[in-house]
């Protein structure tokens, strides 16, 4: 009995190892290439093409200036990003809550056609409609515009589906009624009490739409065609262009910046988004 | 006293208009019309008026019958997915096993996922030209390591050859995705009823009979939400091909999105064929998810049966757990 259990043990501390070597290359390999970029960032392009380093250089400020130079604007481009990403983030998580509440609180016919209809809709890919939503903005004037890029964020299946889920898991019907009971409007019942009630699933979904919003590409890159007008996503593209050829520390200075705000964003709240990608799951 | 569901049933209505609107605007009136643009001869920068072609058909026969390129990209689409969904979802699963196993007590769990995460976060265009610069001729890093090992004495030129390019963007995905797929197989885990893995303890199950017999038959429904996701993720992977290779070489990393784009905005303006395509794509879409959630119908059914089971019996032993619903 003695033996069998130090032979478990003996086993357990073999596992345990080969576990924690794993785990420790896979972190190795998901570090190095931005380690790379950001100390490439600060090296000159002769340092970079003598060969890999691992240390950061003191050229930081001229591959900076030389990327400046060449159009690339990154305070525009954050600008722009921002405003969509934030704007789409705010229109995504309202109207998605509000609808979700309609279809938890109120008995009304549609609901349940509704609610399958969300979830066919949550299978059609963006690019299926590319061509005539293209065609449907030049017609309308919208092409270079914000909007066409914003106002399709009322509609985001996924994320409704998400407080469907979560709404009845914890909501109680009993404090609507309370409400009513003291002469609470309807919209004034949702602003009120039952937005602050959801607020984990909130920042949740928002911080995943926002993230969602600033990556794309396909979208911005077929509507936006004014240079002032351009994301953080399409300066990126720009990178491989041919004006920026030779100039390898600039390169890796315009993605480092691209990817910066990013990793701050991610590691103030990584504990959160980890914790709220675990609470999408289970209410998958 | 008013009653509910008396009055109030107009406000699901109300409630749910925006979302309803806003989708027949920007999504349903646009697939309509795209759908509509494949029939036609819409082609060049200057709008006209749109005009159906004599055989409403030829633009999708021409696509399917006489563009190799178009053919390319579907081939290439679906072999990139598979090659980096299969060892994505190995790994996840693996990772979840350990993570989740309640002996093992892996120490800086949390470190782990926040890194292993982290790939995810960062704008796809952003990898893609990080590693196409990674990768580079004649100078790159990863040039530099191959020398400094001793592999190799002259620069290979990695991405003019078609297998290592897609092999490169195939892992870029992967190495993107594993740690998301990981996160939400990890949380499905920890939806499972903990009393059943008290049981299998009790019984006497090692690490491995636990996780094949327990962990992997409740993960099935979300095992299938991965499927259903990265599959119509991958059927518009555009970003990391787009920006890697923009396609090349001799158009091995071309995907479907990109060939759509190609067509249309990249100075042809051929609206008609990028829209016939986009339906094929569509369609593609759409039987695959109607097949995957024909198959996740059949396991809910299963699984509700599974929890009135469990129902019963954490009432008969009296011990009244959560069970976690839909």
């Amino acid at each position: 009995m003695d033996n069998n259990q130090k032979g478990g043990t003996v086993t357990r501390k073999i596992n345990k190892t080969i576990v924690y070597i794993v785990c420790i290359c896979l972190a190795v390999l998901s570090i190095l290439p931005f380690w790379i970029m950001f100390v490439n960032a600060t090296r000159s392009t002769t340092e970079i093409q003598s060969g890999l380093s691992l240390i950061p250089s003191t050229h930081m400020m001229s591959n900076l200036r030389v990327l400046l130079e060449k159009s690339f604007d990154p305070i525009q481009g954050f600008m722009n990003s921002f405003i969509i990403s934030a704007s789409a983030t705010l229109l995504t998580v309202y109207f998605s809550s509000l609808a979700a509440y309609g279809l938890v609180t109120y008995s009304w016919k549609l609901r349940g056609a509704f609610f399958t209809f969300i979830l066919c809709v949550m299978m059609i890919p963006a690019q299926a409609s590319a061509i005539g939503f293209y065609q449907f903005m030049y017609k309308i004037h919208w092409t270079n515009s914000f909007l066409p890029l914003i106002l399709p964020a009322i509609a985001a299946p996924a994320v409704v589906f998400f407080m469907r889920q979560y709404l009845l898991a914890t909501l109680s019907i009993e404090i609507v009624e309370a409400a009513r009971v003291d002469g609470s409007g309807e919209f004034k019942t949702f602003n009120r009490i039952i937005l602050p009630l959801m607020v984990p699933a909130v920042a949740t979904q928002a911080i995943f739409a926002f993230v969602g919003n600033w990556n794309n590409l396909f979208m911005p890159m077929i509507l936006l065609t004014q240079k002032e007008k351009y994301t953080m996503p399409i300066m990126v593209s720009l990178l491989r262009g041919d004006i920026y050829k030779t100039e390898f520390g600039s390169i890796y200075m315009g993605l480092a910046l691209t990817a910066l705000p990013l990793f701050v964003v991610y590691f103030l709240l990584s504990r959160y988004i980890i914790a709220g990608v675990a609470l999408g799951g289970v209410k998958e | 006293m008013r009653r509910k569901g008396v009055n109030y049933s107009r406000f699901g209505y109300i409630f749910t208009f925006p979302f309803v609107l806003a989708f027949l605007i920007f999504s349903l009136y646009p697939i309509l019309y795209t759908a509509f643009i494949g029939f036609t001869d819409l082609q060049g920068l200057i709008p006209k008026p749109l005009h159906i072609l004599d055989n409403p058909f030829q633009n999708f026969k021409d696509l399917l019958f006489d563009n190799p390129s178009f053919r390319k990209s579907l081939i290439n689409t679906g072999l990139l997915w598979i090659v980096n969904f299969v060892p994505q979802i190995v790994l996840a699963l693996l990772l979840t096993a350990w993570f989740t196993n309640q002996r093992l007590k892996i120490k800086g769990q949390g470190i782990f996922k926040v890194l292993l995460y982290m790939p995810n976060i960062i704008t796809a265009g952003t990898i893609a030209v990080l590693f196409s610069t990674l990768f580079a001729y004649p100078m790159s890093p990863v040039n530099s390591f191959f020398e400094m090992m001793g592999w190799s004495d002259a620069p290979i030129n990695f991405l003019q050859d078609k297998t290592i390019a897609r092999g490169i963007v195939a892992f870029i995905q992967f190495w993107m995705w594993y740690g998301n797929t990981m996160i939400i197989l990890i949380a499905g885990v920890m939806g499972i009823n903990p009393a059943l893995f008290e049981s299998a303890a009790i019984d006497g199950a090692n690490g491995i009979q636990t996780f094949f017999r327990i962990t992997l038959p409740s993960l099935r429904t979300i095992l299938l939400f991965t499927l259903i996701t990265s599959m119509v993720g991958g059927l518009t992977m555009f970003d990391i091909p787009q920006l890697f290779l923009a396609g090349g070489p001799d158009d091995s990393t071309l995907t479907t999105s990109m060939f759509i784009y190609g067509q249309a905005f990249k100075g042809s303006y051929l609206y008609n064929r990028a829209a016939a395509a986009s339906m094929i794509m569509f369609v593609i879409s759409a039987v695959l998810s109607a097949f995957v959630f024909y198959l996740m119908r059949d396991r809910d059914a299963a699984k509700l049966k599974k929890i009135e089971k469990m129902h019963r019996k954490s009432a008969k032993s009296n011990q009244g757990g959560v069970t976690h619903g839909q």
